[in-house]
């Protein structure tokens, strides 16, 4: 029986490169290369080491964005991915998290049948980590987050997973289908090959909008139909410089430093 | 006429740098110093396919094209010439002649092992008293009846120590010199009276490994020969016309990866109260560098688009190789002097590179040999 798995993954700016209007708060994305979530790379790259073990899994790889996202998609295919598809439409733009995961949901249930879906955990540019929880739900599937170790059993049912906390982990035993996020520890991501680029970029990428993902434009997605909106971003103002301590000695510039701990009452 | 590049070709450059900036850079210096070539690199560049680029898929290639090839080279080279050249020297040296060449016999057994990096490739045709001057062969190949019995020797045989495949040029007919006496054979490395010479200690691209070939009374099969007896001359040239693009791309790649190592040394480096960047007098070096790189990157991207359609490039791969030679010793020169004493240290990369981009000039044609190439092209052989 051949595995079937989805992966959501998100186009997201690269952080490394990112700047602020400093009038409007928000991210100046013009010149800022786009590239696939971090997170959602490994999300990938598990799927694709599964696909290592057994060729015939089909993956396919599931984004909302605008058309440029495509890049992203053939970039995932590039790196071995089946196929990709693209949720895009105007009438989705602005959506927050709950919208979007209605459409994600959407394009999931239209992809059809499915055995995991791989997800990142969180975008870099939102930083929610609600999307996939919320997709998992609205699926009706069991879900694990923050999942750093992922071994499926060979009748191709039974997974455990390893769940990262903050002060420790957890070993869960689940069922295919469901839905797994994934952070950086699970796996090393691999490159796209070359051959798989010459491939990639011939495959014909659906796109999909309002109409053929069956969403209720004014209830489930876009700007309107979202529940949050962003009220205001800003940049925090820097912290202000440190003291300097100088001093002729350590000893003296250790003095000097517990005195001025304790005149501001800090020990 | 389109400057862009395809979707493909972008995609190339954007994989092949993170590959080479995650896999190569962080042990450029350290191979070059201990002069070790990569074997771990070389086995990831198969797995991903980056020696068997402008192949395509039916003899186990990646499918891709010429530009995509000078890509692929060009973004290794930027960051460790000697990783560059592995990969020119084993696709345009040894996965060519036989892809171009061989017969369909010879293609099947061979290429799939080439393309995908599982047999590594070289090129012999230099000998100790024949260079340029190719009719001076004196490796001889006779005709036993059942098979070829080859004696002499090669030397500079770029990935010699590692490879196992080698396309090597013999004198079959010493009458005929280049005009049919020479022939092209494939060796493989257990061949009996086959070894590896000395290795030469060399000034830079010092994780290559280049070295002598030796064949004494070496026997192969009669079906090793490719083209016809005496094609030799017609493949190596027509090899090396390929083998230009190649190595325009890795001096291409020196001289981008020294330029934005001295680009981000001028923007942090301050003198007299300034950055260097702020200095006009060093931006003018920058601009002359800069425009030179770009020239040269046009030249080698005509080049690869010509072979690519299949239209006469012999002359368009000479003028990019003289050109991109010439810039990568320029701006590697530049760059050292625009780092001052610490550009003349190992403890940045800019040393390393102006040793590399040296043998640009000189290997697979030096630079005067470009020039009677082009200067052909103008005036007739």
């Amino acid at each position: 029986m051949a595995l079937k798995i989805i992966v959501c993954a998100k186009q997201v700016p690269d952080t490394n490169e990112i700047k602020i209007d400093p009038i409007k708060k928000t991210l100046i994305r013009e010149g800022v290369p786009s590239i696939l979530n971090h997170d959602d790379s490994n999300a990938l790259e598990e799927a694709l080491k599964i696909k290592d073990i057994y060729p015939d899994t089909y993956i396919t790889v599931v984004t909302m964005g605008p058309p440029q996202a495509k890049d992203m998609l053939i970039e995932c295919m590039a790196k071995g991915a089946d196929a990709g598809v693209l949720a895009s439409d105007r009438a989705l733009g602005g959506s927050d998290t709950w919208a979007t995961s209605n459409a994600l949901a959407a394009a999931i249930q239209k992809i059809g049948d499915f055995d995991i879906i791989f997800a990142g955990r969180q975008a870099i540019d939102g930083d929610t980590a609600q999307v996939g929880p919320q997709i998992a739900e609205k699926l009706n599937i069991p879900q694990v987050t923050y999942v750093e170790e992922f071994e499926l059993d060979k009748n191709m049912k039974d997974i455990t997973v390893k769940r990262a906390l903050e002060d420790g982990y957890e070993i869960i035993k689940l069922q295919t289908p469901c839905m797994l996020t994934t952070i950086k520890e699970l796996n090393v991501p691999r490159y796209m090959s070359i051959s798989g680029i010459f491939d990639s970029c011939k495959k014909d990428i659906p796109t999909w909008g309002a109409k053929e993902l069956n969403v209720d434009v004014e209830k489930e997605v876009g700007l309107d139909a979202s529940p949050t909106n962003v009220y205001r971003s800003f940049t925090p103002a820097g912290k202000g410089k440190g003291i300097m301590i100088e001093a002729d000695s350590e000893r003296e510039a250790a003095q000097m430093l517990l005195i001025n701990l304790k005149s501001k009452h800090v020990i | 006429m389109n400057f862009q590049l395809t979707k493909e070709q972008e995609f190339v450059r954007k994989m092949v740098r993170e590959f080479a900036i995650n896999e190569v850079e962080p042990i450029a210096a350290e191979i070059d110093v201990e002069h070790r070539f990569p074997v771990e690199t070389v086995e990831k560049m198969a797995k991903y396919g980056l020696l068997g680029v402008p192949f395509p898929k039916e003899y186990g290639g990646a499918g891709g094209d010429q530009i995509s090839y000078a890509i692929t080279v060009e973004e290794l080279s930027r960051v460790c010439g000697s990783t560059g050249v592995i990969c020119s020297a084993h696709t345009s040296l040894c996965g060519w002649p036989i892809y171009n060449w061989g017969t369909e016999e010879q293609k099947q057994k061979y290429l799939p092992d080439v393309f995908s990096g599982r047999k590594l490739g070289a090129f012999g045709l230099t000998e100790p008293n024949a260079g340029t001057d190719a009719a001076g062969q004196q490796t001889k190949a006779v005709d036993m009846g059942d098979h070829w019995l080859i004696n002499g020797a090669k030397v500079f045989i770029t990935n010699g120590g590692y490879a196992d495949l080698f396309v090597v040029m013999a004198m079959t007919d010493k009458s005929k010199g280049t005009k049919g006496g020479i022939s092209a054979f494939i060796i493989e490395k257990e061949d009996e009276g086959f070894s590896i010479g000395k290795t030469e200690d060399k000034m830079g691209i010092c994780a290559s490994s280049t070295t002598e070939l030796i064949m004494v009374n070496c026997k192969i099969p009669k079906d090793r020969i490719m083209g016809k007896v005496g094609d030799g001359f017609k493949i190596a040239m027509s090899t090396l016309d390929g083998g230009r693009i190649g190595i325009a791309s890795q001096a291409l790649g020196i001289a981008q990866g020294a330029f934005d190592a001295t680009v981000t040394y001028m923007k942090s480096r301050k003198q007299f109260g300034k950055k260097l960047s702020q200095m006009q007098a060093l931006q003018f070096d920058i601009a002359e560098m800069r425009t030179r790189i770009e020239a040269s990157r046009l030249l080698i991207y005509k080049a690869a688009d010509m072979k690519e359609k299949h239209l006469p490039y012999g002359p368009y791969s000479a003028m990019a190789k003289l050109y991109a030679a010439e810039t990568a010793m320029y701006v590697t020169t530049k760059a050292v002097q625009l780092h001052g004493g610490y550009g003349y240290t190992k403890d940045y990369p800019v040393e390393r590179m102006m040793r590399d981009a040296k043998i640009t000039e000189i290997y697979e044609g030096t630079s005067e040999v470009q020039k009677i190439v082009i200067a052909a092209s103008v005036f007739g052989k």
